[in-house]
């Protein structure tokens, strides 16, 4: 590798960041396209499907929203924990408790009135995706445990309890025999906004929230700095471990409300796939963003496009779905692979052994 | 009881490989939290080559060859590219989950042909199948089983008794030393990620194959994050890699074996005990401080010659 001469960067102007950055995800796309072609697919048309299933009807915009909602919102919570670096893996499982909680405010509680119920409801999926959240930090705060797996097998957990749950003690006597939950009350179904249920607006207020947070408040600062090094956290007099687990509790509790949404607002009742995979793909678009509030808005409705797409996809043209993570996935890796680009200079230089003999005559 | 306890190999060994395979990643300093999308990748090209082809040895060799292509692409993006582990990793498994259901959609519910079951039926060792005991529970399996044994043995060896496994053991250890002293550590990292990938691929064939012959797009199922808990568990060792992923294998078929004896447990509650028995492995582990059980002090970092 001698002929290729790698040099560190140390100015990079924002117009030359924007064109890498283009440039990966274009080369992405294409190699994406490749990989279609492979399978035999026409990129071209698979990729026009995508965007006319997200974006074609009034109602499809509408299906892409709804999608955005739940993504924005757990990218937000894996994003508060990340900038910490911990790997919060687990956002599945948060979303599963969220929802598990909500449930069971709203099947014991749901003569209260409507605003009450579904300010109760939301408060104890926060909660309980906190709870959900809180284990692995003081964990990882007490005694320094590995992170990532136990988020990750909280996952696992949450959903066979809630599986447990669905197929024992709270499956529906009126359901026939099926393994379902009772459906909500009116009263614990979200309201309708402009078309699309009330999520949406919850989305919009937390990406504020959550940018104000960690961008203007002592904790978020505490949390970058943390994130950065233990040791200047510890330098500079921090808490680290109450930092850990505050943190947490925020990015459990964002995916817990997110599972209380979509039990009310989408499945109407708890059902033990609700995450359906929102808290995996959050990671990527959390990622994406750089971890910036604002900028995982945006990167969540152009990743709601591609899941909305999908399942158009699977649809019209009897494509699996799953070709949207395929896609997902590629992106990602070139995004990933792009950053070596923004920090390092690449030049091609001569051949070292022509130069010397020059230097030598 | 002997016929538990050989379910409990049969349950281990795709545990055993993908451990193995994260293992010797692991030791050459790379934190490949890519299992799950590796053994997924493994299963789903493993499968589709045993049912287009009917040819079990073209079923294993495509299974390592996708375990290790996707390796291939995360050694490219970290090694080479030097982008984070962890987010690279956990983007493989995504990739790799993406991929198995998009490859595998139009082959659920298909089984494996019968050429390829018959070649990896249970099989007596002659003598070793005879003693009493361990014979019935180890040595009457099939021949993937009998690879596990030896790839666990082989590990060893190299790890610790041959000169590559050191230089790669220093390449783990502290990679800048090593480079100073001559080791080509990019090498040495591709090598390890993608024979470590091609493990876990194997991994993932072998429950595509043999333990649910039955394509289904959801068959590793948290396994290949139990095996990256399970390297932590060993202490980076591939002997005790065994015995642990034998202890998993068992605890997942623990469930079924209660129900046949007529307990009238939640099969759902008990699927959750592999999960949970992971979470306090993982605690456990961390409150060990025994100099021997820690792991490759260059694990998660990438090398820069250029910033030594």
């Amino acid at each position: 590798m001698n002929w290729l001469k790698i040099t560190k960067r140390d100015n990079l102007n924002k117009k030359q960041e924007t064109i890498i950055r283009t440039l990966a995800i274009v080369l992405s796309i294409v190699c994406s396209g490749l990989i279609l072609v492979i399978f035999g697919l026409d990129p071209i048309r698979i990729f026009q499907s995508i965007i006319e299933g997200s974006l074609g009807t009034e109602l499809r915009i509408q299906q892409t929203i709804i999608k955005a909602v739940p993504l924005t919102i757990t990218a937000l919570g894996i994003l508060v924990a990340f900038k910490m670096k911990f790997w919060n893996i687990g956002g599945e499982g948060q979303i599963v408790m969220g929802a598990l909680a909500a449930a069971f405010v709203a099947l014991n509680f749901g003569n209260l009135p409507k605003p009450i119920l579904l300010v109760l409801m939301a408060a104890a999926a926060m909660v309980a995706g906190g709870f959900w959240a809180f284990i692995p930090a003081i964990f990882k705060a007490k005694m320094g445990t590995n992170e990532t797996i136990f988020t990750l097998m909280m996952n696992y957990v949450a959903i066979k309890f809630v599986t447990y749950l669905q197929y024992g003690p709270w499956m529906d006597p009126n359901a026939n025999g099926f393994p379902k939950v009772a459906p909500f009350p009116e009263n614990a179904i979200l309201p309708t906004v402009l078309g699309i249920h009330a999520g949406w607006i919850l989305a919009i207020l937390c990406t504020v929230l959550i940018y104000f947070l960690m961008k203007s408040t002592k904790l978020g600062y505490e949390i970058t700095v943390v994130g950065e090094s233990y040791e200047t956290a510890r330098y500079a007099g921090m808490n680290i471990n109450k930092i850990i687990v505050v943190a947490m509790l925020i990015s459990g509790g964002l995916c817990g409300l997110v599972g209380m949404i979509q039990a009310s607002a989408i499945e109407k009742t708890l059902v033990a796939g609700i995450s359906s995979g929102y808290g995996f793909t959050a990671i990527i678009t959390a990622w994406l963003a750089r971890l910036n509030a604002v900028a995982t808005l945006f990167v969540c409705l152009a990743f709601a496009m591609l899941i909305q797409g999908g399942a158009y996809l699977q649809l019209a043209m009897n494509v699996p779905s799953a070709v949207a993570s395929v896609v997902e996935g590629t992106v990602l890796f070139f995004v990933l692979g792009s950053e070596f680009f923004l920090q390092y200079k690449v030049n091609i230089a001569g051949r070292p052994g022509k130069t010397t003999e020059k230097e030598v005559a | 009881m002997e016929a538990f306890l050989a379910a409990c190999i049969v349950a281990g060994t795709p545990l055993v490989l993908a451990t193995v395979g994260e293992l010797i990643t692991e030791k050459s300093g790379s934190l490949n939290l890519g299992v799950e999308g590796m053994m997924l990748m493994g299963a789903v090209m493993g499968f589709s080559a045993a049912y287009n082809t009917g040819s079990p040895l073209l079923a294993v060799l495509c299974a390592a060859l996708a375990g290790g292509g996707g390796a291939l692409i995360f050694a490219l993006v970290t090694v080479t590219l030097r982008a984070n582990q962890t987010v690279t990793g956990l983007t493989l498994t995504i990739f790799g989950t993406g991929f198995a259901s998009f490859v595998g959609q139009p082959m659920i519910g298909f089984s494996v042909p019968k050429s390829v079951s018959v070649f990896f039926a249970k099989m007596s060792l002659p003598v070793l199948g005879d003693i009493p005991v361990l014979g019935p529970i180890f040595f009457r399996q099939d021949v993937f089983v009998y690879f596990a044994y030896a790839v666990v043995v082989l590990s060893c060896v190299y790890l610790y008794k041959t000169r590559l496994g050191l230089n790669m053991r220093a390449v783990g250890e502290n990679a800048a030393a090593a480079d100073a002293s001559g080791i080509p550590v990019t090498l040495y990292k591709y090598a390890h990620i993608v024979a470590g990938g091609a493990l876990c691929g194997l991994g993932g064939a072998y429950l595509a194959l043999i333990r649910v012959p039955i394509w289904q797009s959801d068959v590793v199922t948290g396994r290949g994050w139990i095996a990256v808990a399970l390297v932590i568990f060993a202490a980076w060792n591939p002997l005790k890699a065994l015995v642990g992923a034998i202890f998993f294998g068992g605890l997942s078929i623990l469930g079924l074996r209660l129900q046949a004896m007529g307990f009238s447990l939640s099969q759902y509650l008990v699927d959750m005990v592999p999960y949970v028995a992971t979470v306090v492995i993982v605690v456990i582990s961390s409150h060990r401080k025994k100099k021997e059980n820690q792991p490759p002090a260059d694990l998660g970092n990438n090398y820069f010659r250029e910033e030594r």
